[in-house]
């Protein structure tokens, strides 16, 4: 009994030190490959996004609209474009206009219910551009008819 | 660095480097997150919907009619609103579509397949109003967040299904059943699998009305893609919200439904008027069920140019949740003086109704036309905003048009 046991053991260990040594090769070839694959562009993108520098290109501000996203041109825009357009669309932020503590309010509740990270220093930039590009307008009760496109019926 | 982070970041990397864009504070994106590429589809041609209905978001999709675009009798899908809480479901197999019933109120849970639906229940056909509660919300002032729907959140299409009464029978029902609750196949747009993008439903009273269907037509066809395919519940003349899209399960509640959507301030108003801006807190705030009368003039578009002629026939469709209209009066001079309009009755109860008159103008220059729809109970529509509520909900000031007599 003791002796068959030992045996067993001891394949054991071997059959563990096989998978050990197999897995330790296979990531080893992983790590090779994917040092090769990826190219230089990208780990120096990356050293972008750690040093915090955004390129928006000058040629996509058309009459002070970013035209990719529709976003107002304005300090704060590329924070903005990153926080606010990665669940939803832009146009669900520029469709809407509020006040400071409106744009707030709005942050917490994506927060709270709808997974928005926390926005850490970045969310002053961001409430400022929204309360300065997007803010309220006074309509009244009722608005008069605008943007009245005219045609001849009888035509 | 530990190598786990660097992939990850590498990984983010290369999607922005993919998206043409670059990605500030990946490190602060949660890990599993996948950052919104936008989508190159059209939605026109995806959902084959008319080029002039207005896009009002495209993630998740949102798009409206114009007032016009709405004189069809019964709304084909071209010119029917999308409301989209989440993602559009993909790669639907009809063939494997069930649904489950569910709930603290069943005897016990059930699943049908949707061919089971077709063959063991008989079916109906009703014409439906569904409009969005946030329909005219970009009128409120001070402004309510959300989609800023203007007049054209509303569609009355043919829906086919089967009674979710007849269901709910063959399910078996407990006594202390109080509201249904719905789920369906369109994922959160944070792509999270274990958040709902909206579960809403409507009290057990509402459920086993005739017309509430389980439906998988519309219009004679299968509904389309954006509007449900290939279930979808329909409880017309209540918030089109309350009529669940991609729907694979129904839950039998014996409390007021919780899902994602009933509580909080979604869908509901203040229990008591409030002043405009006022706060408001979540206990205050009731549930939305039958919408308001209102109505819209489909013909003619605004800004209609008269010339040698002083007379305008005019037309659209009225409704008033679950009640019928009984009058739709028009106004040329800004209220102060009305005029009946030709009501037609509706198909069926829910439906709207239709309405016509010749208008005639007593001399040249710009005018308006209101329409003021009453409805069985005897309210109008107000000319001005009505209430004012923190979400924007039922605005259903009466519709105008302009003309020029020239």
């Amino acid at each position: 009994m003791e002796p068959e046991k030992e045996e067993f053991r001891s394949q054991v260990k071997l059959i563990y030190r096989y998978l050990v040594m197999t897995l330790v090769l296979i990531a080893a070839v992983f790590i090779g490959v994917v040092t090769i694959l990826i190219p230089k562009e990208i780990n120096s993108e990356y050293q972008e996004i750690v040093t915090n520098e955004v390129n928006i290109d000058p040629s996509e501000i058309v009459d002070g609209i970013h035209i990719p996203t529709g976003f107002q041109e304005g300090d704060g825009l590329p924070i903005v474009i990153e926080a606010c357009t990665a669940c939803h669309s832009a146009k669900l932020v520029t469709q809407n206009r509020a006040t400071r503590e409106g744009w707030i309010g709005m942050i917490r509740w994506m927060q709270q219910t709808q997974n928005l990270w926390d926005l850490g220093e970045d969310e002053e930039a961001i409430v400022k551009y929204l309360a300065t590009y997007y803010a309220p307008e006074q309509k009244g009760r009722r608005e008069i008819l605008t943007n009245i496109e005219w045609y001849d019926l009888d035509k | 660095m530990k190598r786990r982070n660097f992939l990850k970041k590498a990984s983010l990397g290369s999607m922005a480097t993919i998206m043409g864009i670059d990605i500030v504070h990946a490190a602060a994106i949660p890990k599993g997150y996948i950052p919104l590429l936008f989508q190159d589809n059209d939605p026109y041609k995806l959902f084959g919907k008319d080029e002039e209905m207005t896009l009002l978001n495209d993630k998740p999709w949102n798009m409206e009619a114009k007032a016009h675009l709405l004189d069809d009798k019964v709304t084909p899908s071209k010119y029917m609103f999308i409301r989209n809480n989440g993602l559009v479901p993909k790669n639907i197999d009809v063939s494997k579509w069930t649904i489950v019933f569910d709930g603290e109120s069943i005897k016990t849970p059930k699943t049908y397949t949707l061919s089971e639906l077709k063959s063991k229940f008989k079916h109906y056909t009703y014409q439906l109003t569904l409009e969005c509660g946030g329909n005219g919300r970009s009128e409120f002032n001070p402004p309510a967040k959300g989609n800023q729907w203007t007049v054209g959140a509303v569609s009355c299409a043919n829906w086919t299904g089967v009674r979710l009464r007849d269901v709910l029978n063959d399910v078996g029902v407990k006594e202390d059943a109080v509201y249904i609750g719905y789920y369906g196949a369109d994922l959160h747009l944070s792509q999270d699998p274990n958040k709902d993008a909206i579960s809403r439903g409507v009290p057990m009273s509402k459920a086993l009305m005739d017309e509430t269907l389980l439906a998988f037509q519309m219009n004679g066809e299968d509904i389309p893609l954006a509007h449900g395919y290939p279930l979808r519940l329909v409880a017309g003349g209540w918030p089109a919200s309350a009529s669940g899209k991609w729907i694979n399960r129904i839950s039998i509640r014996n409390i007021v439904h919780d899902g994602v959507k009933m509580t909080g301030t979604a869908y509901r108003v203040p229990c008591k008027p409030v002043a405009p801006g006022e706060k408001v807190t979540d206990e205050d705030m009731c549930i939305i069920e039958s919408m308001p009368v209102k109505s819209l003039i489909t013909y003619p578009k605004s800004g209609a140019v008269l010339k040698n002629k002083r007379s305008l026939e005019i037309r659209g469709h009225a409704w008033a949740g679950e009640l019928a209209v009984s009058k739709v009066a028009y106004s040329i001079d800004f209220g102060a003086s009305w005029i009946d309009c030709k009501l037609e009755k509706a198909t069926n109860r829910l439906a709207w109704q239709h309405f016509s008159a010749t208008v005639n103008f007593p001399k040249e220059g710009y005018y308006e036309i209101w329409v003021r729809a009453t409805d069985s109970n005897g309210l109008h529509q107000p000319m001005l905003l009505p209430g004012w509520n923190p979400k924007g909900y039922l605005n259903n000031a009466c519709h105008r048009i302009a003309v020029k007599v020239s």
